[in-house]
């Protein structure tokens, strides 16, 4: 770094980590790790954020980065709320209020911008 | 990205250069005047970065800015400025969190009787005088003591063991009996053990003396200073001040023993406080190698409390004594000033702490029967047992102390830049002054805070300076004194 300089044991470990962040060469920067959950990356294990970022369980990727083969893939999430285990903060109750919430979405990889808010 | 705003930190000058300290990480940085007119820029008016830019153009060409705001970005000084506070979470250590210390209480017996003193005088919270504990430990509990130490410490080559009391030498049969049976089993464990003691010199016989210096225990001496602070409040049971007993033996101690250096601790009330005149007085006129200072830990009222004022005085003489010892820095020499030099060790580290000390986790006090307690200060207490030396640590009791005072319950300390170091100060303070160990010590954060900013400049000038000063402070880890 040309304006900062690390002066103790940990300004040290900090900067080295920002140099081990690909994109911009420093630990969060603004053009690359905003969003790091389903990013592949280059090197070294990658953990991938998951439901406690988004609300979203069994969000996974596989070795390759892929999501297609997991038992629930991201494109599934909304419907693995929605039917699948009722994340009541994210989703309108299906069970009760809005048993129709998702009929106009038939795909939901295609068809996901036609699902609406529901008010109360 | 929309504006962005600070991000925690304190930053603090040293050799007319910017530095920051980094919350909560602890790290320390050098900033120059680009990235410093950037974080100015930015206090209290969140911007974009090309507003940031037109800003500082006067100043600064576009490029040099944004070089500036990636590195700010990249150590987090900067963010965005909708981006919540970074929150400490409750994350507590591993169960086989290996034991560095253990401070053996091996009797709650003392010849002296000092006024403040937390064991004996009004704020105890065992009753030394006519409780269930036995007045000494027997050598059975201290070896049944060294067993559960080397237990504890499981894959840690060296342990430290830290004879306590009551007067620690009043039981010397049973500190020279379990010195040679810790070092038997450390030589069939594979293990090192360091020994320290803390006594109140009035039972430095040459013969102890000799045992002393022979088997290298660090030593340290609690003293007030010169004879009329002595005699304030370390007197003896009829009254009689205990300096003209103490003087000769700490000089013959002194002269003898300087492997480890021999330390002396100093209790501070209101009644004695002239910094400076002990700390000459310890270190030219007997000889001590370092000094270290602590106000009395009473409850709020008491006769010897520091209050206000006298908070302000300690704090105006530290700051003298850290002068002394930037400049000694400066030229490789050595200054005894203990307080400071700690401080210097865990900024140099960047220790940022989840818990104030190691009590309960890599420290433990132990009763004269065995019991385990948070520290020495609890020995005896059975509401601040976790354990038994015989029965072992219990994880649950444990557990839950240390969930409760974690760091990131301390919600008074959220705010506060200096949490990293201070993570609410002493749980003994804390219960002396506010009958719960899980309150931060709020009396003193302003001194906290005053004093914590002296030392990262003193680092900050050493680190300016004679960066090399620092290297002795690289060691992997410190033994508690």
């Amino acid at each position: 770094m040309k304006h900062i300089k690390a002066i103790n044991q940990k300004a040290v470990r900090i900067e080295e980590y920002g140099r081990s962040e690909p994109g911009t060469g420093t630990a969060g920067g603004p053009d690359g790790d905003d969003v790091v959950a389903l990013e592949t990356r280059d090197s070294g294990p990658h953990i991938p954020l998951g439901c406690s970022l988004v609300f979203a369980p069994g969000w996974e990727v596989d070795s390759s980065g892929g999501t297609a083969g997991l038992c629930a893939p991201v494109e599934r999430d909304l419907f693995d709320c929605h039917n699948g285990c009722f994340w009541p903060v994210q989703v309108p109750d299906h069970l009760n209020h809005a048993a129709d919430w998702t009929s106009t979405c038939a795909t939901a990889q295609q068809d996901w911008r036609k699902i609406d808010l529901i008010f109360p | 990205m929309s504006a962005l705003g600070l991000r925690e930190f304190h930053p603090f000058e040293a050799s007319g250069q910017h530095f920051l300290y980094m919350v909560p990480s602890a790290g320390v940085f050098h900033v120059d005047t680009p990235s410093w007119n950037v974080l100015k820029t930015l206090d209290g008016q969140p911007m974009s970065p090309e507003e940031l830019t037109e800003a500082l153009a006067d100043r600064h060409p576009a490029n040099e800015v944004a070089d500036a705001i990636q590195e700010l970005l990249g150590i987090h000084a900067i963010g965005d400025v909708h981006l919540p506070p970074t929150k400490s979470l409750p994350v507590i250590p591993p169960q086989d969190f290996p034991l560095t210390t253990m401070v053996l209480n091996v009797t709650n017996k003392c010849n002296l009787a000092c006024t403040y003193c937390y064991e004996y005088g009004e704020d105890k919270i065992v009753d030394t005088d006519f409780g269930e504990k036995p007045k000494f430990m027997s050598e059975e509990t201290a070896r049944e003591s060294v067993d559960f130490m080397f237990k504890e410490a499981g894959t840690n080559r060296v342990a430290n063991l830290t004879f306590f009391g009551g007067e620690t030498l009043l039981n010397f049969k049973v500190l020279k009996k379990t010195l040679v049976y810790a070092r038997e089993r450390a030589v069939i464990l594979g293990k090192e053990v360091q020994f320290s003691l803390t006594t109140n010199a009035t039972l430095l016989r040459p013969e102890v003396i000799e045992w002393l210096v022979d088997n290298k225990v660090g030593v340290t001496i609690s003293i007030d200073g010169p004879k009329e602070s002595q005699d304030e409040f370390r007197v003896f049971k009829n009254g009689m001040g205990s300096y003209d007993v103490v003087q000769p033996k700490i000089k013959e101690l002194l002269k003898r023993h300087n492997n480890p250096p021999v330390g002396a601790r100093v209790t501070l009330t209101k009644q004695n406080l002239d910094v400076m005149k002990i700390f000459r007085h310890l270190t030219d006129d007997m000889g001590f190698w370092s000094v270290g200072f602590a106000p009395v830990t009473t409850a709020n009222g008491r006769d010897y409390a520091i209050e206000g004022d006298g908070y302000n005085d300690m704090l105006a003489q530290f700051e003298e004594l850290a002068e002394e010892f930037k400049e000694a820095a400066l030229e490789n020499r050595h200054h005894g000033f203990s307080n400071l030099n700690e401080t210097l060790e865990e900024i140099h580290k960047g220790m940022s702490k989840a818990f104030p000390c190691g009590a309960g986790l890599g420290l433990v006090g132990v009763a004269t029967d065995g019991d385990v307690a948070l520290c020495h200060r609890f020995a005896g207490s059975d509401e601040h047992k976790i354990g038994s030396v015989q029965s072992g640590v219990d994880r649950e009791k444990q557990s839950r102390f240390l969930e409760t005072h974690h760091i990131a319950h301390k919600t008074d300390c959220h705010t506060c830049w200096a949490r990293p170091l201070c993570a609410g100060g002493c749980y003994h303070e804390a219960h002396t002054r506010y009958g719960t160990t899980t309150q931060p010590n709020l009396h003193y954060c302003d001194w906290v805070r005053s004093w914590t900013d002296t030392c990262l400049q003193v680092y900050g000038e050493i680190a300016t300076h004679n960066p090399d000063f620092l290297k002795q402070y690289d060691r992997v880890a410190s033994i508690p004194a």
